[in-house]
């Protein structure tokens, strides 16, 4: 048992730092914003806390601490006008800023260009990675119920409605932003410490569509469907992997094939995420239960 | 008065939607506005919810002008409304969508919530206590807990009624509480909105049932064209001539 623990060691670790990643969509999700911004904060915030470790010689906690409320910061000012667009333009403002990220990281010398920084001291175990998800889990978790828990709900149903209420959405919406950057950058900076490196090539947009996927695949109509689908999806490859190997398959393409299979079944069937599988089933067994007999 | 609205303009491109109105509601008063299709109601009602912008004109509320500011403030200085295509947050229940209407009279309890105190227990139960409190009065109490979708028309209308009065406003905006109900329905919005006016609410009642209006009100207003042709107490609006002519033509 502790040997399987300890080969699939950095397996924990990622579910653990995507679900965070999962959670940063998320955030912005929960108001009905499609914000596609995060991979730009998760890179401020790597290579935040990865200069502060590598050349400031800094205290890890405070190198983790800049690299949630850096992103943070950034978010204000860019989610004041950018929230203000809605939809597919949003989406599109975000990948802007996404890509304005990378590509200054790319250009900046003191951070070595396309190559990055290499050499980042190894600080983040596997503790630390599950206890920032068990925070922010908690977190979402308890704005269930409360009353901006409910202004987020609103927005999300019916934003001028809610405004018609009282509700400031605007400001609602940029500080589920903010969180949700806090939160990305978070997860840069545990990843940053842990795989050793950044470069501008992980941050690219693949990487917030894969944010978006584990969201959507594991269900946003509750905080903790992102998190089951990271968790879902970090998990699979590896599992196929052990899979061929029982039944004496060679690795290859076959693998990549199934994978996409079972991405593409869930989305079918499970139109809102791994979250409603139960209610699914409970449907299915309802149809294929005999029907009475009339009279 | 409790709201004036002075020589506002609504112009949509070259129309004048609403066309220099000005009128004034009293504290504690049900004020009707009518007029035909197009007349202009609901844009003058989304002008003093702040939901549009007026082109001219100034709206005094509370001897505060509250013209060009956003929804929201508008609503935090005590003008709440329903809408006439009915706008409730469709997935949560009848309770919650009260609940969320009490957003302006409750306090953010987000730390003491972090911090699992019990303080924040009870508010929370006060909210739902205040909601259920709320659509008791509206006459769905045991509705409460059902899916605002799974509701009737009628009983929408209602929990929307219900939402808006849980900011405790101080002047209540009705788009057309009546469209599409069948009579029985209309009865119970009607008792509703005497309820209202008997506990002393003010209302601004944008209705196309005349008959509703002229005897629910204390005061009516009638728009033609997106101008006022009548105002006054609603016996002395039946007989105006002008206002015959624009309801039924004028054989010409």
């Amino acid at each position: 048992m502790l040997d399987w623990f300890l080969t699939y060691q950095s397996l924990f670790a990622f579910i653990g730092i995507n679900g965070l990643l999962a959670l940063s969509v998320y955030c912005t999700l929960s108001c009905g914003q499609l914000s596609l911004a995060n991979a730009g904060f998760m890179a401020i915030g790597a290579y935040a806390a990865a200069l502060l470790t590598l050349r400031a010689h800094a205290a890890f906690p405070l190198a983790l601490l800049v690299a949630t409320v850096v992103p943070a910061i950034v978010a204000v000012p860019l989610g004041l006008p950018v929230l203000r667009l809605r939809g597919v333009f949003l989406a599109i403002a975000t990948i802007g800023f996404g890509e304005v990220v990378r590509l200054a990281f790319v250009n900046w010398d003191y951070t070595n260009g396309a190559l990055g920084l290499v050499a980042i001291p190894q600080k983040t175990s596997l503790w630390m990675v599950w206890i920032a998800l068990a925070l922010a889990l908690y977190v979402l978790g308890r704005l269930r119920g409360s009353r901006i828990g409910y202004a987020l709900e609103a927005i999300r149903q019916d934003e001028p409605a809610s405004r018609a209420i009282g509700i400031a959405s605007t400001h609602y919406k940029v500080a589920m932003f903010a969180f949700g950057a806090a939160l990305a950058g978070l997860a840069g900076a545990l990843e940053a410490h842990f795989t050793f490196m950044v470069a501008p090539s992980g941050y690219g947009f693949g990487r917030v569509v894969d944010m978006l996927v584990y969201a959507v695949v594991g269900g946003d109509a509750i905080f903790y469907g992102p998190v089951l689908g990271a968790a879902f999806l970090t998990a699979l490859p590896e599992a196929l992997r052990g899979a061929g190997q029982a039944v004496g398959l060679a690795p290859g393409p076959l693998r990549l094939f199934v994978n996409g299979a079972i991405l593409l079944a869930v989305i079918l069937f499970l139109p809102n995420g791994l979250v409603s599988l139960p209610e699914a089933i409970r449907r299915w067994r309802m149809r294929r239960m005999p029907r009475a007999p009339l009279g | 008065m409790l709201l004036s609205v002075e020589r506002l303009v609504r112009a949509f491109g070259g129309v004048r939607a609403v066309d220099g109105v000005t009128f004034a509601v009293g504290e504690g008063e049900v004020h009707g506005l009518i007029g035909p299709n197009g007349a202009g109601k609901t844009t003058l009602l989304n002008l003093v919810s702040g939901m549009l912008e007026p082109s001219e004109g100034i709206i005094w509320f509370r001897g505060e002008r509250i013209d060009g500011r956003a929804p929201h403030r508008v609503a935090a200085r005590g003008v709440t409304r329903t809408f006439q295509n009915i706008r409730l947050f469709a997935g949560l229940s009848a309770a919650a969508n009260v609940i969320v209407g009490e957003h302006l009279s409750r306090r953010s309890m987000l730390w003491q919530r972090l911090l699992l105190l019990p303080k924040s227990r009870t508010e929370y139960e006060q909210a739902l206590d205040n909601a259920l409190r709320l659509l008791d009065r509206v006459g769905l109490r045991d509705r409460a807990f059902h899916r605002a979708s799974s509701l009737s028309y009628g009983e929408q209308r209602r929990v929307e009624i219900a939402r808006a009065l849980a900011a405790s406003p101080r002047i209540l905006l009705l788009d057309e509480p009546t469209a599409g109900m069948n009579r029985n329905e209309v009865a119970s919005v009607e008792k509703l909105i005497r309820q209202l006016a008997d506990a002393g609410h003010s209302v601004l009642l944008v209705e196309h049932n005349v008959r509703l209006v002229m005897e629910v009100s204390n005061r009516v207003t009638v728009l033609n064209f997106g101008k006022v042709i009548a105002d006054g107490e609603p016996k002395e609006v039946a007989r105006d001539p002008e206002v015959i002519a624009a309801y039924l033509g004028t054989g010409e």
